[in-house]
């Protein structure tokens, strides 16, 4: 009991030294299980996602990118393909397909386009409001929500593309007509929209009034006219689409083969080659980079071991050197008959105590962020590609 | 209180010390002077049990140190010896309460219990300390910390006081007043004191002064 009161004594005298070393001894303990937390629940939320998400059809390219954007809706965006991609499984009757369109962002938050039927197909339930309906509105993901701090009444701005760009992707103002229930997925990070809405802040579709002339030039009245940024109930009419729809760009196209028999039939449609659409089982994709990011861990793990020892034989040596100095009070105390024991009492003492701070202050952060790990691991995976 | 006899120890690198005979009675205030490498601290590291002689006696208070266990000589020291060091030797995280009660912390076989924080409070009152008990060293005069040596040298009642050149650092003043403290307090245990010293202007204030040259051999 002597050993800890003059211990604890010495550590609140000298305490900035003190929490200096409990600050780096309870790093040497939280990192590790920090690290191994937040890859065991980004190994987990990849690979739910990718579980949950039968059949992902895109433009032939790189199979991660595409389960990428189609799944996780990150930054980096495959080549698209069109909408007669999701038109085909439609009359294939094998499925049911769910475009998206996942190009444009507002506030840093992704814009899905995409359909009822992709609500339907995530399960994802209308917490507040109703799902987007018409034209202009949009749904906001229960975090995306959060992150703009708006909610239903709101309206949001697509961000510009670029302010130079004068052929299309100008800035859209959508009404916010609903908020989603919180599912710890991809979709809580993401603003939904009708398809067609992104397309219209693509450039592909716009309003604007009926500026013809009698008697004048098509081309010299359309220089003249202001398109609209904002899809009211008064203009939503004026709203029109040129060319075929088929053709429409689209990043994927989610499918949700109606049994295993037309899940193997959709698959082999696509195997060709030479077919400028492909089919992807994101969780075959997925479990490749489970794979590979495994053997990258077991890397971190080494380099995380080799750290630690060297930040615990940094931290020893400056126990020992703060030892050292009080080498002076160690003789008196010899002089006034401690024996060997008590000293190594009063060194043990001040580890244990140093420990045990680490541990208070290491293992709130550990809960902290392996309570938020879910959502840590979905940000890492939005930003890591 | 305490008896030297024939006391012979020897260190690594050549040097020797003999102690023929030396005696200390209960109350008795003796100064030890001698130049310096003359043996004077270990004489008080063997009378103290911290250093076991090669041959002689040291008895201290009826008991025969050289023929203790490690174990009985701290036990030995902690009980019944007090030590005043010539640079205090306080812990600086401690205030000044608890570094008179060091002793009761690290010492073998001694119990820190509400008589000991009595008699500690009490020295500390009696040396003009008792607004200062919470103070730190580094809070504390020159003058202030040795008495706060004193009073931790003192706390344990102890049969046999040496002090290591326990005025050096101080004022003529401080110095007067230190013995002062050192004097009565070992008037009223009956301790035996035993003091080495530099200072020659302080000798006549003892009642026996001891010449270690000529006294110990160093060979």
């Amino acid at each position: 009991m002597n050993a800890v009161y003059l211990a604890a004594a010495n550590l609140r005298f000298h305490w900035i030294r003190t929490l200096v070393l409990i600050a780096a001894a309870a790093l040497v303990l939280a990192v590790p299980v920090l690290t191994r937390a937040l890859l065991a629940q980004g190994e987990a939320a990849l690979t739910a996602r990718a579980d949950s998400t039968p059949l992902l059809l895109g433009a032939r390219g790189s199979r991660l990118d595409l389960v990428m954007a189609g799944a996780y809706f990150t930054d980096d965006l495959p080549e698209p393909t069109t909408m007669a991609a999701a038109d085909a499984v439609w009359e294939s009757g094998l499925g049911i397909p769910a475009p998206l369109h996942t190009a444009f962002t507002t506030g840093d938050v992704r814009i899905v386009g995409t359909t009822l039927d992709y609500l339907d197909l995530r399960g994802l339930a209308v917490a507040d409001g109703r799902p987007f309906a018409l034209l202009g509105e949009a749904v906001l993901g229960a975090g995306a929500a959060a992150r703009l701090a708006m909610g239903t009444g709101d309206a949001i701005l697509s961000d510009p593309e670029n302010l130079f760009d004068l052929d299309g992707a100008y800035p859209l103002q959508m009404d916010v007509v609903g908020v989603l229930a919180p599912t710890g997925t991809p979709d809580d990070d993401a603003v939904f929209v009708d398809i067609k809405t992104a397309w219209v802040i693509a450039g592909i579709g716009h309003g604007h009034d009926d500026i013809l002339v009698e008697g004048e030039d098509a081309a010299a009245a359309a220089a003249r006219a202001v398109q609209f940024a904002r899809i009211t109930p008064e203009n939503i009419d004026s709203f029109h689409f040129h060319g075929d729809p088929a053709g429409y760009p689209v990043t994927a196209v989610v499918v949700a083969p109606y049994d295993e028999r037309s899940a193997t039939i959709l698959r082999g449609r696509y195997l060709d080659a030479e077919e400028p659409v492909q089919a992807v089982v994101p969780a075959d994709v997925i479990d490749a980079l489970v794979a590979r990011l495994l053997r990258i861990a077991s890397l971190v793990d080494a380099v995380t071991v080799v750290v630690g020892l060297a930040a615990a034989l940094a931290l020893g040596l400056a126990l020992f050197l703060s030892w050292r100095l009080r080498a002076p009070e160690m003789r008196t105390a010899h002089a006034l008959g401690a024996g060997r024991g008590m000293i190594a009492q009063l060194a043990l003492a001040e580890i244990v105590l140093i420990v045990a701070g680490a541990i208070v202050i290491a293992t709130p952060l550990v809960i902290a962020v392996q309570s938020q790990a879910p959502m840590i691991a979905a940000r890492l995976i939005a930003l890591g590609t | 209180m305490i008896e030297v006899r024939d006391l012979r120890f020897a260190y690594g690198g050549g040097f020797a010390l003999h102690v023929p005979a030396l005696s200390v009675g209960a109350g008795e205030r003796v100064a030890v002077v001698g130049p310096s490498g003359s043996g004077k601290t270990t004489l008080l590291n063997l009378v103290s049990g911290i250093a076991v002689a090669d041959a002689g006696d040291v008895v201290l208070d009826g008991v025969a140190v050289g023929a203790l266990s490690d174990r009985d000589r701290r036990r030995l020291r902690a009980a019944r010896v007090g030590f005043v060091f010539q640079e205090f030797a306080l812990v600086d995280y401690l205030p000044a309460e608890e570094n008179v009660l060091y002793p009761y912390r690290v010492g073998t076989g001694l119990r820190l219990d509400r008589a000991a924080r009595d008699r500690a409070r009490a020295l500390l009152a009696d040396f003009g300390l008792g607004a200062k008990t919470q103070r730190r060293p580094h809070q504390l005069s020159q003058g202030e910390r040795q008495r706060v040596a004193i009073a931790r040298a003192l706390v344990t009642r102890p049969k046999a006081i040496l002090a290591d050149e326990a005025t050096g650092n101080l004022d003529p003043a401080n110095k007067e007043a230190a013995l002062d403290l050192l004097f009565a307090q070992a008037a009223d245990t009956g301790a035996a004191l035993l003091c080495v010293t530099h200072d020659h202007e302080l000798l006549p204030r003892f009642d026996r002064v001891v010449d270690f040259a000529a006294l110990a051999v160093a060979a």
